[in-house]
């Protein structure tokens, strides 16, 4: 692709989640956090994790952040961290979705179709209750500082790591 | 063929009885949780079951004691497909309960809007989730891995329906800007026109997208199924229209509750409904065309013959190319909407409250979506009932599974069990919408 990129929205942070489903809102805290702090030229997004409209947030995309909740067997409020324009999410940290087509399989939809950002970093957070109308668990909670934080040090050139996690 | 009844199957003299089962635990590409289950005794169809078994989400319970002006934006929860749907027949039986008469720019904003809806939810069942199992692909993103085309034509089509949607709607998902008695801001005719070119490409991608079905090997399945749609004596059903039956309902919205029933079934989340005297009964893209093809444009019923589409349509597996030709109709309309638009004003107009009971029924892309309310002289919400389209066609999925199982008991499991999760497909639930996933079992003992 030869087209110019579009100054605005060239770094994207997407926080995927549902506000009522307990820790699977703690991409859309996460993205709160970040939109509070991240240099102005980071366009912060929140979003229900809808396979298509997900892939078209990003078409306009240099870098792209996602952070999601994910649910396998590790401990809740575990981080993970992945390069995913380069090798495909593990299966076992497949962010949690029952609908058609989940936030990894987008991922690869997006790799098929020639249509991945140069940069795709996707941060999970392993979840502990996913139960209608429940808040985020503590380490959940405790999780949000952790990757915002990390987040904004791979955001901000300059920012010093941040200890935790 | 024979026509079932959903009741019994029948041995066929000289064949070699096998029982069998199947079973599909959790149902792929359908919206929601669910599962499937069939069993043959002695060359007979003894049970076809469609499992709904995600938890009910008591939405009817949850709007009680709320005021009429928030039940848009809570039954929009209800689905994130069709989430226009849940807000339109929401809004139209609130301002029906509250005697609320809506100009007409307000309506063909809301048609807009509608179609929107319809476009990207056909162009994602289509291409993501049934076209799969026709070209034998596991998945919609196995094909996009063999067959990118044809995936980012699906993309592009589907994208042209939610942009409708974001400019009119303020989003895609769960739209912010309807309200009862209209919309809190109506669109310049710039933002409009900015959709246009977009439009243009979607209507050459439907009529793509029409060839393209056409052309695939459809199982022979026909069945006598007994339609259900609205109908609008001069428009294709989407937003407004009397409810009719392929066999002489013909009914106002508000006497819904005479002639249809809800049940309770042990295996399913989901109410089951009945229309009285009849029972099992279709609503959906196939019911729609069936009952109001000669509504449809010039151009669009062309595409609709060269596709192989009659007056009708009785085989399940074809509803994809009516689900083309509805996604053709609905640019069509967008364009014809678009070009005539002035933005209505005021946006919106009061609705009153006042003490009463409210019916609303708008064509979902799913199918015929009712919703009744109970309205107290306050404001707030006394009673509520909301019938998805999922829920109305859970009985003719089962009857046509035991009618399809019964013609292919030859087959190898696997291929039967396959054929079975289509068949369902063809239905495009949303089990999300009618409580919530999908299973199949096909037991044979």
């Amino acid at each position: 692709m030869t087209a110019p990129e579009p100054a605005a929205r060239r770094v994207l942070v997407i926080g995927i989640g549902n506000t009522y489903r307990g820790d699977d809102a703690v991409g859309l805290a996460v993205a709160e956090w970040i939109r509070a702090a991240a240099p102005p030229d980071v366009t912060v997004v929140r979003h229900e994790g809808e396979p298509i409209s997900l892939l078209e947030e990003w078409d306009e995309a240099r870098d792209v952040y996602l952070v999601d909740a994910v649910s396998s067997d590790g401990e809740p409020g575990n981080v993970y961290r992945f390069d995913t324009a380069t090798e495909p999410l593990a299966a076992r940290l497949r962010p949690r979705g029952t609908h058609a087509l989940g936030v990894a399989d987008t991922i690869e939809l997006a790799r098929a179709l020639g249509r991945l950002p140069r940069r795709l970093v996707s941060y999970g957070i392993e979840g502990r209750c996913f139960a209608h109308g429940a808040s985020l668990s503590p380490p959940v909670r405790e999780a949000v500082a952790v990757v915002s934080e990390r987040l904004l040090a791979e955001l901000t050139p300059g920012r010093p790591p941040a200890v935790a996690g | 063929m024979t026509q079932r009844d959903g009741t019994r199957g029948g041995p066929v003299s000289g064949r070699t009885f096998r029982d069998l089962s199947i079973k599909v635990s959790a149902l792929a590409r359908v919206e929601g949780e669910g599962g499937l289950q069939v069993v043959v005794r002695d060359g007979q169809v003894t049970d076809a079951r469609l499992d709904i078994y995600e938890p009910p989400r008591f939405f009817e319970a949850l709007l009680r004691g709320r005021r009429l002006t928030e039940v848009p934006d809570i039954t929009s929860r209800i689905c994130g497909i069709c989430p226009i749907a849940y807000q339109m027949s929401a809004c139209q039986a609130i301002e029906d309960a509250c005697g609320a008469v809506i100009p007409t720019p307000i309506l063909d904003l809301r048609r807009l809007i509608y179609c929107g809806e319809w476009i990207e939810s056909h162009a994602l069942h289509i291409y993501l989730l049934h076209a799969p199992d026709f070209l034998g692909y596991e998945s919609g993103l196995d094909m996009a891995q063999h067959r990118p085309d044809l995936l980012q034509r699906g993309l592009r089509l589907k994208k042209a329906g939610n942009r409708l949607m974001e400019v009119i709607g303020g989003r895609a998902v769960h739209p912010v800007n309807v309200r009862v008695g209209g919309f809190y801001r109506a669109p310049d005719r710039r933002d409009l026109d900015g959709l246009r070119a977009g439009l243009d490409q979607a209507r050459q991608d439907a009529l793509h997208t029409v060839r393209w079905v056409a052309g695939f090997a459809f199982p022979d399945f026909s069945q006598d199924y007994q339609f259900v749609s609205l109908r609008h004596p001069a428009d294709y059903p989407i937003t407004v229209g009397r409810v009719v039956s392929s066999r002489g309902l013909d009914i106002e919205v508000r006497e819904y509750d005479q002639h249809f029933t809800e049940v309770q079934v042990p295996h399913s989340t989901a109410l089951h409904s009945l229309l009285h005297g009849s029972g099992t009964y279709l609503a959906g893209p196939m019911a729609r065309y069936s009952l109001n093809a000669g509504l449809l444009p010039t151009t669009v019923r062309d595409a609709a013959h060269a596709a192989g589409l009659g007056e009708s349509c009785t085989n399940p597996f074809r509803s994809i190319i009516v689900r083309a030709i509805e996604t053709l109709y609905a640019c069509e309309e967008a364009i014809r909407l678009i070009d005539a638009y002035e933005p209505p004003e005021p946006a919106w107009v009061e609705v009153p409250p006042r003490a009463g009971t409210g019916y609303g029924a708008t064509e979902a892309p799913r199918g015929l979506l009712f919703h009744r309310y109970q309205i107290n002289a306050d404001g707030t919400v006394a009673a509520a009932t909301i019938i998805p389209p999922t829920s109305q066609n859970q009985r003719v999925i089962e009857s046509d599974l035991r009618a399809f199982v019964e013609d292919r008991l030859e087959l190898p499991h696997d291929r039967l069990t396959w054929q079975c999760e289509q068949a369902v497909r063809n239905y495009d639930p949303c089990i999300s919408c009618s409580t919530h996933f999908l299973n199949l079992t096909v037991e044979r003992s």
